[in-house]
């Protein structure tokens, strides 16, 4: 199987993403924005880092790069799509995810270890996990308040469409955000499409799936948090089932 | 060159973490009676040749496809400098 990872003028973390993607154990891709051409893979990681700078809006200038338009076509015709951190801003730019993100609520760049309660395990990303499973994965962002209007939040929920939501036990954080990182609507950490085959979070998968470089595991040591490797291997599920 | 220029604003329904964080620093340094602050971004566009319907009608797109976001912004304005066009 070969997953894509899209590099933007940047993009921090496609080195990470590409690693992950070798580490579950299918072929890493690397992908160009300015490459009309997603190169036959099977699916696409949009990673995170500030592509174009921020500029505008997170997310708003990498919309119409030449890539995103074939990302948007496959992801319409059904291969999974990931979008981590400034890869979920942009998915919602590009209205394949809806809702937005703004700047975080206490307005500071927060950064640690943050626990998920997966309430969505059926899509193409999170076949990995259980139903309710808290996950321990890296936080790291300055425009992380996922918002939506009340419509779009309402069917959200409904149709159980809400994968990740914040959940407690983060071992630091602002005054009154010691849960939900950044006031996100509903605590709402990532959601997914309709077809669950395009995914969005804002926290990281990617940096914790090989022991040693991942989140301190309370009881379990430090730095051997692995819970982000379910994303790629729940992937790997879905394309060969 | 004739310059058009467009205003947007975030949502009123959506916090400004920016505006607050403006609102906050005013009477710290003494502005007092400012109830409240919200802070919008403002683009100077300048065009090749006279601002005609249509050439307002393509910024007038422009604006809604990439210079808002219009689920967390709205355009409220968009002007030929010197005088409102709506």
């Amino acid at each position: 199987m070969r997953i894509g990872v899209v590099t933007f003028p940047g993009t921090l973390d496609d080195r990470d993403a590409l690693r992950a993607v070798r580490i579950a154990g299918a072929e890493a891709v690397p992908l160009w924005h300015a490459d009309d051409d997603l190169q036959e893979v099977d699916a696409v990681v949009l990673p995170g880092g500030f592509s174009y700078g921020d500029y505008l809006r997170a997310g708003a200038i990498s919309r119409f790069a030449p890539v995103m338009e074939k990302v948007v076509d496959a992801a319409k015709g059904g291969i999974p799509v990931l979008g981590i951190c400034n890869g979920f801003q942009i998915l919602c730019e590009t209205h394949l995810l809806p809702g937005s993100m703004i700047k975080n609520a206490h307005r500071s760049f927060i950064c640690r270890d943050q626990p998920l309660r997966v309430e969505n395990n059926r899509t193409a990303w999170t076949t990995a996990y259980e139903k309710d499973q808290v996950i321990r994965i890296p936080l790291k962002n300055q425009d992380g308040q996922f918002v939506a209007d009340a419509k779009t939040l309402d069917e959200l929920e409904g149709e159980g469409r809400v994968v990740f939501r914040y959940a407690e036990g983060a071992t630091h954080g602002p005054a009154g955000f010691e849960e939900n990182p950044n006031g996100s609507w509903n605590g709402i950490a990532g959601i997914t499409n309709e077809y669950g085959n395009v995914v969005g979070l804002m926290p990281h998968p990617e940096h914790a799936v090989e022991s040693g470089f991942g989140p301190d595991e309370p009881g379990r040591g430090t730095r051997t948090g692995t819970d982000g490797l379910g994303f790629f291997t729940s992937v790997l599920t879905a394309l060969t089932a | 060159m004739p310059r058009v220029v467009v205003h947007v604003m975030p949502k009123p329904e959506i916090l400004d973490p920016q505006g607050k964080a403006v609102a906050g620093a005013l009477p710290r340094l003494g502005f007092e009676g400012i109830a409240s602050v919200r802070q919008g971004k403002r683009f100077e566009l300048e065009v090749e040749g006279a601002v005609t319907d249509e050439v307002l009608a393509t910024i007038r797109e422009a604006a809604a496809t990439l210079l808002s976001n219009p689920v967390i912004e709205d355009v409220v304005q968009v002007e030929v400098e010197g005088e409102a066009a709506h």
